[in-house]
């Protein structure tokens, strides 16, 4: 508000107000990422903000260019810590892309299979913390209970709930345990449940509707040239889905559907999450279908895979070859490339660039989040204070990816 | 997959760009700095390329490269024509180039990134701030001269006129949320003795 500078009477006479600036974050119990937002109020209605991230900015690509290809890994694992197996097949497909090679069959089902069960972890969440910061906390509990129950298919598989580290140039840490497929198949069907209970309890209630229906908005042209891509994109009303358009792995043996949004409002945006999580399932039933329970994970080529233990512990052709690897590392040729997945989030990318040896020369990650966290400043300008809450939930902003 | 997008650069820009290439499928073109606002705005408007949706813009750092250290990289692609292209600039020591946020509002943070991990000045920036670092961090994180064991200056507290900022004043808050560890000294008479 400009200062007064007439001359009234007494009577009419204002008291003089400046914006009031308000900080929301980065330590705010309904900021669930590590975000700060300086936010200039007129009365309650946001006028300017100024989102500013990077507080969990860990010099992740730095570190990259400081070990092996392989010990990426567990950086990648930590980017979208919601989705690990996401980020560690996209990194693993970079690299083999850089390689020209391609994992078997076998390997290629079993990624899509843990990729889709880490999307609907990753789904969940989401949905669940933005329902949890609205104050619906049961649906948030179900979902909880539901991820609980995908954590022990990870933790039979990879032996790690969260962090797996379970990716591996060329192929998988290990293979499928045998009763892999009957795990899935029980757990699914219960997750699915699950899910549809606290979507019941959510779509029931006006206090959510009211606060998530026409909140946020988006236009589709403004999401485009933002560079939007995933869920928040769709539900704008453009179907891109990499895995539909440039598909990877084995994706295009797969019927699934695309879920777009009309408005890009809130409301769009959990609705795709939960459709998505609905098409994921019928990924998931048919990936096991198809997937074998014979052969190997891992390509057959001794300069890019380990050998296996037995070799590396009895002969000397295993033990100098596991040394190699493990201390030079892979071998990348010289170049650079450009490889994307559909991550939880939406595109993620990897560029990386290689200049011959053991040690990435640059890995950079094109961060979905990153992209969307810059269309919040248009998204809750004009809106009301507390619209930031679930205007924000919603996106799904991850600190670990957005901040590097 | 989109090597017509290369075709069409070279037609229209001809001696513009310097280089094209499509290792490992990713059809990339190499330009001249100067007009690097200028094909970007092509790529967008020409029906052609309709390179409307942007992805990703970064650096890298050749060091050992003499003439052109740095190279900033533009990854876009179109919603409609589903091809992508990744367009790359050479800059010198002191890089330096146009802001493409103009082109593409998403290119605004990613250019801020940039120049925030590579010192890369893009020029009619509205708004060129480090993001993901402090404003006070000295140095270009990303830059391969930068050592990953190098440490940084202390930072003194800053205050910022955002209203009111903790510490309030002293009859304000929880006093147990302030209580300190220093030692007040004791209270000293006229005569010399102390309270105690």
């Amino acid at each position: 508000m400009e200062p007064l500078d007439i001359e009234l009477d007494e009577g009419e006479l204002e008291f003089p107000s400046a914006p009031m600036q308000v900080n929301m974050g980065p330590a705010h119990p309904a900021m669930h990422g590590t975000v700060r937002m300086v936010v200039e109020l007129s009365g309650e209605t946001i006028t300017k903000v100024d989102v500013q991230i990077g507080y969990l900015h860990r010099g992740f690509e730095k570190m990259c260019e400081r070990g092996t290809w392989t010990q990426v890994f567990p950086y990648v694992d930590r980017l979208n810590y919601a989705s690990p197996m996401l980020n560690n097949v996209g990194f693993a497909l970079a690299v083999e892309k850089m390689l020209g090679v391609t994992v078997p069959e076998r390997c290629q089902h079993y990624r899509v299979i843990l990729g889709e069960l880490a999307r609907i972890c990753d789904h969940m969440v989401c949905s669940g913390a933005m329902a949890m910061e609205l104050g619906a906390f049961t649906p948030f509990l179900w979902f909880a209970k539901a991820r609980e129950l995908i954590w022990d298919v990870f933790e039979e598989e990879t032996g790690a709930r969260v962090t797996h580290s379970f990716g591996r140039v060329g192929g998988m840490a290990s293979e499928p345990t045998p009763n892999f497929k009957a795990m899935v198949r029980a757990a699914v069907p219960a997750v699915r449940a699950l899910i549809d209970d606290g979507e019941k309890l959510l779509l029931g209630n006006r206090i959510f509707l009211d606060r998530v229906e026409n909140v946020g908005r988006m236009s589709k042209e403004r999401a485009i040239a933002l560079g939007w891509t995933g869920v928040v994109l769709r539900s704008t009303g453009v179907p891109y889905d990499v895995r539909k358009v440039h598909p990877y792995l084995t994706y295009d043996r797969y019927e699934f559907d695309v879920p777009v949004g009309t408005s890009g409002d809130n409301f769009d945006r959990f609705m795709c999450r939960q459709e998505e999580i609905r098409q994921s399932v019928r990924i998931i039933e048919q990936a096991l279908e198809q997937m074998a329970d014979e052969g190997s994970v891992n390509i057959n080529d001794p300069r890019i895979v380990l050998p296996p233990k037995e070799e590396v512990y009895s002969t000397i052709e295993g033990t100098i070859q596991h040394f190699k690897i493990v201390m030079e590392g892979i071998k990348v040729p010289a170049g650079e490339c450009y490889s994307y997945t559909e991550a939880g989030n939406g595109e993620l990318g990897f560029y990386i660039v290689s200049d011959g040896s053991g040690t990435p020369y640059r890995v950079r990650i094109r961060p979905p989040c990153f992209a969307t966290m810059q269309g919040m400043e248009s998204m809750i300008v004009g809106g009301m204070l507390p619209d930031v809450v679930p205007t924000f939930g919603s996106v799904n902003m991850i600190g670990g990816e957005c901040d590097h | 997959m989109s090597t017509r997008v290369l075709q069409r650069l070279r037609e229209v820009f001809g001696d513009a760009v310097l280089e094209t290439h499509s290792q490992h499928g990713d059809d990339t073109a190499i330009v001249e700095p100067s007009r690097w606002q200028e094909i970007a705005t092509f790529l967008r408007d020409d029906p052609k390329c309709a390179m409307n949706h942007f992805i990703d813009l970064t650096a890298v750092d050749y060091l050992n490269r003499r003439e052109s250290r740095f190279e900033v990289v533009l990854h876009v692609r179109s919603i409609e024509k589903l091809h992508r292209v990744r367009l790359k600039a050479r800059l010198g020591d002191a890089p330096a180039i146009d802001t493409l946020s103009k082109v593409w509002v998403g290119a605004n943070w990613f250019e801020r990134e940039c120049f925030d991990m590579f010192g890369v000045d893009f020029v009619g920036h509205p708004d060129l701030r480090r993001i993901l670092m402090y404003p006070e961090f000295v140095g270009s994180p990303l830059r391969k001269d930068y050592s990953a064991q190098q440490t940084q200056p202390l930072v003194e507290y800053r205050s910022e006129a955002v209203g009111k900022l903790p510490p309030f004043d002293e009859h304000e808050g929880m006093p147990f949320g302030r209580q300190t560890h220093d030692r007040v000294a004791p209270r000293v008479n006229a005569l010399g003795f102390s309270d105690e």
